[in-house]
């Protein structure tokens, strides 16, 4: 006798899809829960934790920053290999600002955003036609590239980097600030991806020529699109380069480009929260692995692995498939 | 001093080639993303050396073993892994990869790093060439290079396996029609583009030594070998070979050193941006740009 499995929407996300969601509290808690969770935990969490793990939480802010950022791009069809690239202009463009002309953190951090994704923007700009793989594989050049040449030409302090950046006022602050932002940029873009807006940019993914179609101009959404991302990764740029006080080569590095991708596969490609789950789980994970030594970057790799093929879907989409379906296997009619 | 770049430039060539052969073979003839290519290069470089200062096996059998074992873990990974997320290119590319990544990162943490980690030279001994010196490893190599080359357009034009791999690239679905069983030709090119590794590396490592990161140098080498002569041409290996190593021994003689990886890196960049292709790819125009 041959098996299915069939999925059927629980009781209470019917009842819950409308107006009537309001009549009791239950299904009001039933909706309100996903968005509140996340809110309370980046809140509590600073003050929970101790002075180690609270640094630990910064990177996992930044990591998930960057992975959300990957995310939008992918969703726009265009598959970064490389958001080192975002994280080094934006620590460059903060650093350079706060050494040689001494703006304050509060002027920098911003700027260097703002900066930092019209930049990336427009070095990218050339291969907005790239479709795919090659795309991915500009991505994975170009911060190789940038290294090399400020180790070849010595701007910006050369292999030395520039140090003696002004530090934010306190930890507090740092945590408070990063935590603000990582919760305005996931709740932001995921309204952002739910909007006409944001219906075009994956309309591109799905299928760009039907986009064009439409008579939308693509490449000016998928510039957008690539603002908006560089914008969110040269923020964390900015911001780890006044937590590090030091800016250098090592912001061009493979990890800055390695760790939002898995972060993003493990929790699920494609709703940003998924994005932001897998860093919660993955740095701490690493963190912990820290007396292995190298060996944390084998476990990544085979991570990366199992997750791409036993589980491509994520953490995030498995989950709220559960809280929202029903599964039981049925007779397959002959 | 000309002459000498010249000849050293030209040996460069036939380094960068050899290099680039394996993964062209997978990538670039058949389609197949084998991006733990770095990690295959490494794998049986420090396989051959583990069989012949730990073990202490003769050399040809060393060599014969981790040839063997290249082809076997290459069938396996497509087998287990690459199987099962073929046709999504990025998936391909991001397993791929995170499997060279743990592999190359297992070695690593082994810490084998040092002069000691190396392979035997073929014959110790060197000529001199229009007044510079040439040792007959670097000699090897260029000969070898040519002959793999060689027999690599042989194979896809004249051999039935050879027209499959071209055939699955090209059109799956229409290579499937003609009694071509994809999976099984697929799995063949990812195996013999790892064997081919595993001979590069017998060539290459005695100019120096064996180190984990080598395995990304080599990847990426291979990956501007292949971008750059496009995708699915063996006429395309050879011309980039020569741009490549004939720009970077070039630059490294009159410009500094430090420009080196830049040339290559920007040539990538400049064919990806132009003619994503590469110079002689024959690929579909609307799958790479819009």
């Amino acid at each position: 006798m041959k098996k299915r499995k069939e999925r059927i929407d629980r009781g209470i996300k019917a009842r819950s899809s409308d107006i009537f969601a309001l009549l009791s509290w239950r299904e009001m808690l039933y909706l309100a829960a996903p968005r509140l969770l996340p809110v309370i935990v980046c809140l509590l969490l600073p003050l929970l934790l101790g002075p180690y793990w609270q640094k630990v939480l910064l990177s996992v802010a930044v990591v998930a920053l960057l992975a959300i950022s990957w995310d939008i791009l992918a969703q726009t069809g265009m598959v970064s290999l490389g958001q080192a690239l975002f994280f080094g202009v934006g620590a460059y463009c903060s650093g350079a600002m706060n050494h040689y002309w001494g703006l304050s953190p509060v002027l920098t951090i911003p700027i260097a955003s703002l900066l930092g994704g019209l930049i990336c923007t427009l070095i990218l700009l050339p291969v907005l036609r790239l479709r795919g793989i090659y795309f991915s594989m500009v991505t994975l050049i170009i911060p190789l590239i940038l290294v090399r040449i400020v180790e070849a030409t010595k701007i910006f302090g050369g292999t030395e980097g520039l140090s003696g950046m002004t530090p934010l006022p306190s930890t507090w602050f740092e945590l408070y600030l990063s935590m603000a932002v990582l919760l305005a940029v996931l709740f932001g873009f995921r309204r952002m991806m739910d909007s006409d807006y944001g219906l075009v940019l994956k309309g591109i993914n799905d299928n760009d020529r039907s986009v064009i179609n439409a008579g939308i101009n693509i490449y000016w959404f998928k510039a957008q699109s690539l603002f908006i991302a560089g914008a969110i990764g040269a923020f964390c740029g900015a911001f780890m380069t006044h937590v590090y006080m030091f800016v250098g080569m090592p912001v061009f590095a493979l990890d800055y480009s390695i760790l939002p991708i898995a972060a993003a596969v493990v929790g699920g490609p494609g709703t940003l929260a998924g994005a932001t789950l897998g860093a919660f789980i993955l740095v701490p994970m690493s963190e912990a692995l820290r007396g292995f030594g190298g060996l944390r970057i084998v476990l990544y790799g085979v991570f990366l692995v199992v997750f791409i093929v036993a589980l491509p879907e994520g953490i995030f989409h498995y989950i709220q498939r559960k809280y929202h379906q029903i599964e039981r296997w049925v007779e397959v009619d002959k | 001093m000309l002459v000498g770049t010249t000849i050293y430039a030209l040996i460069n060539t036939a380094i960068l080639a050899l290099m680039a052969i394996g993964f062209n073979l997978t990538f670039g003839i058949s389609g197949v993303a084998n991006f733990a290519y770095g990690a295959f290069y490494v794998f049986a470089a420090y396989g051959i050396w583990g069989m012949l200062n730990l073990l202490h096996i003769p050399y040809l059998l060393a060599v014969l073993i981790a040839v063997l074992a290249n082809l076997i873990l290459g069938a396996l990974i497509y087998r287990f892994v690459l199987l099962r997320v073929r046709g999504q290119a990025l998936s391909e590319v991001i397993a791929t990869f995170g499997i060279g990544l743990a592999i190359l990162e297992l070695f690593s943490y082994f810490g084998w790093v040092g002069f000691e980690y190396t392979l035997p030279v073929f014959m110790d001994r060197s000529f001199i060439i229009a007044g510079t010196y040439v040792d007959f490893q670097r000699l090897a190599i260029l000969g070898f290079s040519a002959v793999l080359i060689a027999c690599l357009w042989w194979f896809t034009h004249h051999t039935s396996i050879g027209l499959a791999f071209r055939g699955i690239a090209q059109d799956e679905r229409t290579a499937l029609t003609f009694g071509i069983d994809s999976d099984r030709i697929a799995m063949l090119s990812v195996s013999f583009g790892a064997g081919i590794a595993a001979l590069a590396a017998l060539f290459i490592i005695p100019l120096g030594s064996i180190a984990p990161g080598e395995g990304y140098d080599v990847l990426i080498k291979a990956l501007a070998v292949c971008i750059i002569g496009g995708l699915g041409s063996t006429g395309g290996v050879i011309a980039a070979s020569f741009i490549v190593g004939f720009a970077e021994r070039f630059t490294d003689t009159y410009i500094g050193s430090h420009w080196t990886m830049i040339v290559s890196l920007a040539a990538i960049l400049l064919v990806l941006t132009i003619k994503p292709s590469g110079l002689f790819g024959k690929q579909k125009e609307l799958e790479e740009r819009i």
